[in-house]
Parts: structure tokens; sequence; C-alpha cells
């Protein structure tokens, strides 16, 4: 039966997609090989894999402002994720994902992100209504 | 670093508490009329774009602001966000107020030998036409605060590049969010910025203490702190007071702290008892937030996780932000009479480098077989792209920020202070 989860009005459109958790940050520009489509840090929990047209599930964003055009950049390519939930955005994510037009949501009511999603689940993202659904549970 | 925990409250904890009602941001008549598109289609897009981040951090309204400096580099921008800039133009975009600019990604006078492409040059030439034809001035600099105009205390402005951000909000006592390309870019159009974060006093207030153990001897240390702060604290939303800093920092030794602090923990505001100008008023209202002190064993674990003595080097680097006159002199200093192994690159900006010119410390840099260029920062170049062109994997710099960025661009990256890069530099190896 789906659940839904409430959290702040987020910025995008409803997408729906599978979600990709871990408990670390994201930055665009430190984490990220952008050409193929793969977490490219060593260190990141996710190293290695692919984030196209994922639900990414992280804790918070990290680094520098160059996330907000490379946002854009990667959704007009096609290698993107769907949409990024995170326990606290920063405002470069923010920025960012309303000039791509990217799903993005963060503040959960019920707590920490990285334990109320799982890896592989089908998540329904409504940033304009504050909510995610998960579909499969 | 052992932490002294406090019970969760909403300032330690922010996204467990209730969901504040959202409310409608208030709009002036003048911007009611850019929203209706009676001030052209560019402006129309800059204040949608502001209402809908606006929206999202509980904005009431918009704030004017006087400046606003943009992050561009084409690495980041790509051909669609070139387009993009392009067709803004065309839609009549003209900044309202004074805009300069971040680094750029190609230094037009140096990047063949780089690796760098016709490709990457031509987009570089695309930004810098359209940029330019909107009225924004072409400074090319992350330290506009030590060589442009820098703002003074409560001033609102619209920044771009974390260093920046985190020096003007804290040292110069500024009020400004980290502001993307594209927000930085709304604000230059409507003069305004919505009024979330950095702008409040409530989100200027201390979250977490340090107590400093160990004094930075240099500017790597002053960086290595940052980076141990900024680690610690690892949210936009934290901001630290710290105390026992015993003697007054330079200009550039709080901009490498700033810089490695804003990278590795996302931090746009700090404040040093007895130094920066809100540090007063923070300690009034650190009654209860959680404490911590850092010693030298903090530094030495941030330092290993960079480079052992004997690893190879392929390339020094200063750069992250860009050097100021005086870090040029000490680089030409160290440099006189040596020859260098390996490639040494020294990014300055173009305020700097006519001044480092003329005084003859480019030429003394550049003698011991360096390249100073101007106008850009390594690691907004296509830094994966002219590693892999020159074969560049082991990297080394005394920037904390740097060595945070590159290690997700391919790069071993290894930090040591200014005069061990040179000693590098020579060898071919770390000393």
């Amino acid at each position: 039966m789906p659940r839904e989860l409430k959290c702040h009005i987020g910025v995008g459109p409803v997408v729906t997609g599978e979600a990709l958790v871990a408990t670390d940050n994201f930055s665009a520009r430190y984490d990220l090989d952008r050409l193929q489509g793969v977490f490219s840090r060593p260190q990141h929990a996710l190293f290695g894999q692919s984030y196209k047209d994922k639900i990414l599930v992280l804790n918070t964003a990290k680094g520098g402002v160059a996330s907000a055009w490379m946002l854009h950049e990667m959704k007009s390519r096609g290698i993107a994720p769907k949409a990024i939930l995170f326990n606290q955005a920063n405002t470069i994510l923010v920025q960012g994902a309303a000039l791509a037009d990217m799903a993005m949501c963060d503040r959960f009511e019920a707590g920490d992100v990285s334990t109320l999603f799982e890896t592989g689940q089908t998540l329904e993202v409504r940033p304009a209504d504050g909510c995610v659904i998960i579909q499969d549970t | 670093m052992e932490w002294f925990h406090f019970p969760e409250s909403p300032e330690n904890a922010p996204w467990r508490h209730n969901v504040p009602e959202i409310q409608r941001m208030q709009l002036s008549d003048e911007e009611r009329a850019i929203l209706a598109g009676e001030m052209g289609a560019a402006k129309r897009w800059a204040i949608d774009h502001q209402i809908k981040v606006g929206r999202v951090f509980d904005a009431v309204d918009l704030v004017p602001v006087s400046q606003a400096h943009m992050m561009i580099d084409p690495e980041s921008v790509g051909e669609p966000g070139v387009a993009f800039l392009e067709q803004l133009l065309t839609d009549g975009a003209r900044v309202t107020i004074p805009m300069i600019t971040d680094p750029r990604g190609v230094d037009l006078d140096h990047y063949h030998p780089l690796g760098q492409t016709e490709e990457m040059a031509n987009l570089e030439r695309r930004t810098i036409a359209a940029l330019t034809a909107m009225g924004i001035l072409m400074t090319n600099t992350c330290i506009n605060y030590q060589t442009i105009m820098p703002p003074v205390l409560g001033e609102h402005v619209a920044y771009g590049d974390t260093g920046v951000v985190i020096y003007s909000n804290s040292v110069c006592g500024a009020r400004s969010n980290f502001e993307g390309g594209p927000s930085a870019l709304a604000a230059g159009l409507t003069g305004r910025t919505p009024r979330y974060g950095l702008h409040l006093d409530e989100n200027r207030r201390p979250t977490r203490r340090f107590t400093v153990r160990h004094q930075p001897a240099e500017l790597t240390d002053w960086g290595i702190l940052g980076a141990v702060i900024g680690r610690a604290c690892g949210s936009y939303w934290e901001v630290p007071l710290i105390d026992g800093i015993e003697t007054v920092p330079t200009s550039d030794e709080l901009k490498h702290f700033g810089a490695a602090m804003a990278s590795y923990g996302s931090t746009p505001l700090f404040h040093i008892s007895g130094i920066t100008p809100e540090a007063a008023d923070a300690a009034k209202a650190a009654d209860g937030i959680p404490s911590a002190e850092i010693t030298k064993t903090d530094y030495d674990a941030l330092r290993s996780d960079f480079g052992r003595k004997g690893d190879n080097v392929d390339v020094v680097v200063f750069a992250a932000p860009q050097l100021s006159l005086v870090e040029m002199q000490q680089v030409a200093g160290l440099s006189q009479g040596k020859s260098f192994k390996v490639p040494v690159l020294v990014c300055t900006s173009p305020q700097v480098y006519p001044d480092a010119s003329r005084m003859g410390l480019v030429e003394t840099i550049e003698t011991a077989g360096g390249k100073v260029l101007q106008g850009t920062c390594f690691y907004q170049q296509y830094a994966r792209e002219i590693g892999e062109a020159n074969g560049w994997k082991h990297l080394l710099s005394n920037s904390a920020k740097i060595v945070n960025i590159l290690g997700g661009y391919g790069y071993q990256p290894a930090l040591r202070s200014m005069e061990e890069c040179i000693a590098a530099a020579e060898k071919g190896e770390i000393v």
C-alpha cells in the first residue's frame, strides 16, 4: 500500500522513479563524472553507480556553486537524476533545480531521509504538494 | 575532536521539526509588473526563478542588493547553458546593478598548451560575448574582496563562488547566500534577491562553537583549520563561532580558511572571537550550542588524507582561491633561481597580474619553469580533460580547497605548504 511522507514544498515537476539512497552529501562538481553519468569520487558511498533517471536520496549538499549550472547541463543532455531528496538542501542545489526544472524536496516531517527510503523503492515525488509517495511498500 | 552534545533542538537537527506553513511572497508593484512581463522576458524569467527559490526557503519578500558576482565557467555551464544565456540576451537581458564575474574556464591566451580544445575556447568566447552585452563586468576573479570593491558591514549582495561569499559574510559583515550562477544572474537583472538564509539575523547566529588549541602557522594550516571546521559543520545551515585564535590573521590567511571551510562544509559564514565584526554579538547568542576543541591531531588527520613523502608529483598548482599580489611575491621569492622538473601553474586575477608582471614576479616564476595564468582557476578549467591530456594524476597544491575538489576529477591530490610545493616542483616528488 502506498505511503505518503510530508516534506517542505520543493521545486520542479511531479516525477516517478527508482530510489538510490546513501547517507553521504552531494555536489555535482565534487562527486560526479557527468559525461559517464556515474559517481566518480572514490570516497563517496555511491562510487561507480549510475545516477541517470534515479531519485537520489542524500543527506545534504556540499561544496561550491557550480552545481547550480551543472544540473541544467546534465538534464539538457538527458543524463541526470529525475529528482533529489535531501534532509536539508542548500541554496545552490535548489537554485539549480529551479533552473533545470528538476524535482527537489527536503525537510521531511518523519525524520532522516536515509532511513525513510530504501534503494530500489519506487517513489513519486510531488514538490508542489510537499510530499513523496512510496509506491511499493 | 570530541563533541559535547546538547539535547536535540531546531538548531542542530532542523529537519526533524514541523514544516512551517508556506507563505506567499510579498511583491511590490514594480515586482508584480516584472512578473507580468511588462519589463521584458528576461526580467520575467529572473523574478520567476527568484520566487521559485524563495518559496522553498520561506522568503517573505525580495531584498534589494547592491552588487552581484556570478560563477559561470564553461565546463559547468556547458553548451545548453550558453544557449540559455544567448536566449536571455535576445530577450533583452541587461543588468541593473554592478555585476562581476568569477574566474573563466579558458585563458584564451594559453589554452592549447594545457590541452584545452577549440570547442572549449569557443564556448568561452560565446559566454564572454553574451555577458558583456548584458553589461556585466568581466572581472574574472574569485578575490574581488581583495581587488575590486569589498562589501561593507550589513550590505546585502548576491555573490557566487563560495569563497567569495564566506569571506564577504564573515570578514566584511556583508549579507549574501551562496548564489549559484543562475540566481546571481537573476539578481543582476532584477537588482534583488529573495530574503532568506544569510540575509536574516536569525540565520547568522552561531550553532556550533570551536576552541582552537593549535595555532595555524601559515596559509595551508589556515586552510586545514577551515577544512576541519567545515567538515565538522557539514551543512549550509551551521554557523561556527571560533575561539582561541591568538594572533590577528591576514586577509590571505582568512581567504584560505574560509574557502576551505566552504568547500568541506558548504558553510557560508563563520565568526572568530575578537576578529570578525559580528563575533561579539554571536557570542551573546551562543549559550547551549555544541562545542568542541581542535587540536594538532585534527590538523594531522586531515593532512594525512593528501599525500606522503616520496610520492611522485605530476603538476604543482597554486590556485583556489586566485593568488593575491602578496602571495605572488611569496611564490616568486621561493622560485628565484630554481629550475622546476614538473609543471607549476599559478592562477591569479586579471587585476593582480599586471602589477605582478610590472614588478617582475611573473618573470621570476616563469624563468624557473612555472606558468602564470590570469583570470582562471585550475579546478574551473576542465580539470578532468586537461589532466587526461597532460597525463597529470598526482597533483600537489597548498590549497586545502582544491585538493578536496579534485578527487572527483580523477586526480590523487596532495597537500603541502607553499614552500614544500616549490621544493617538490624542483625534485618531482614530495620532499
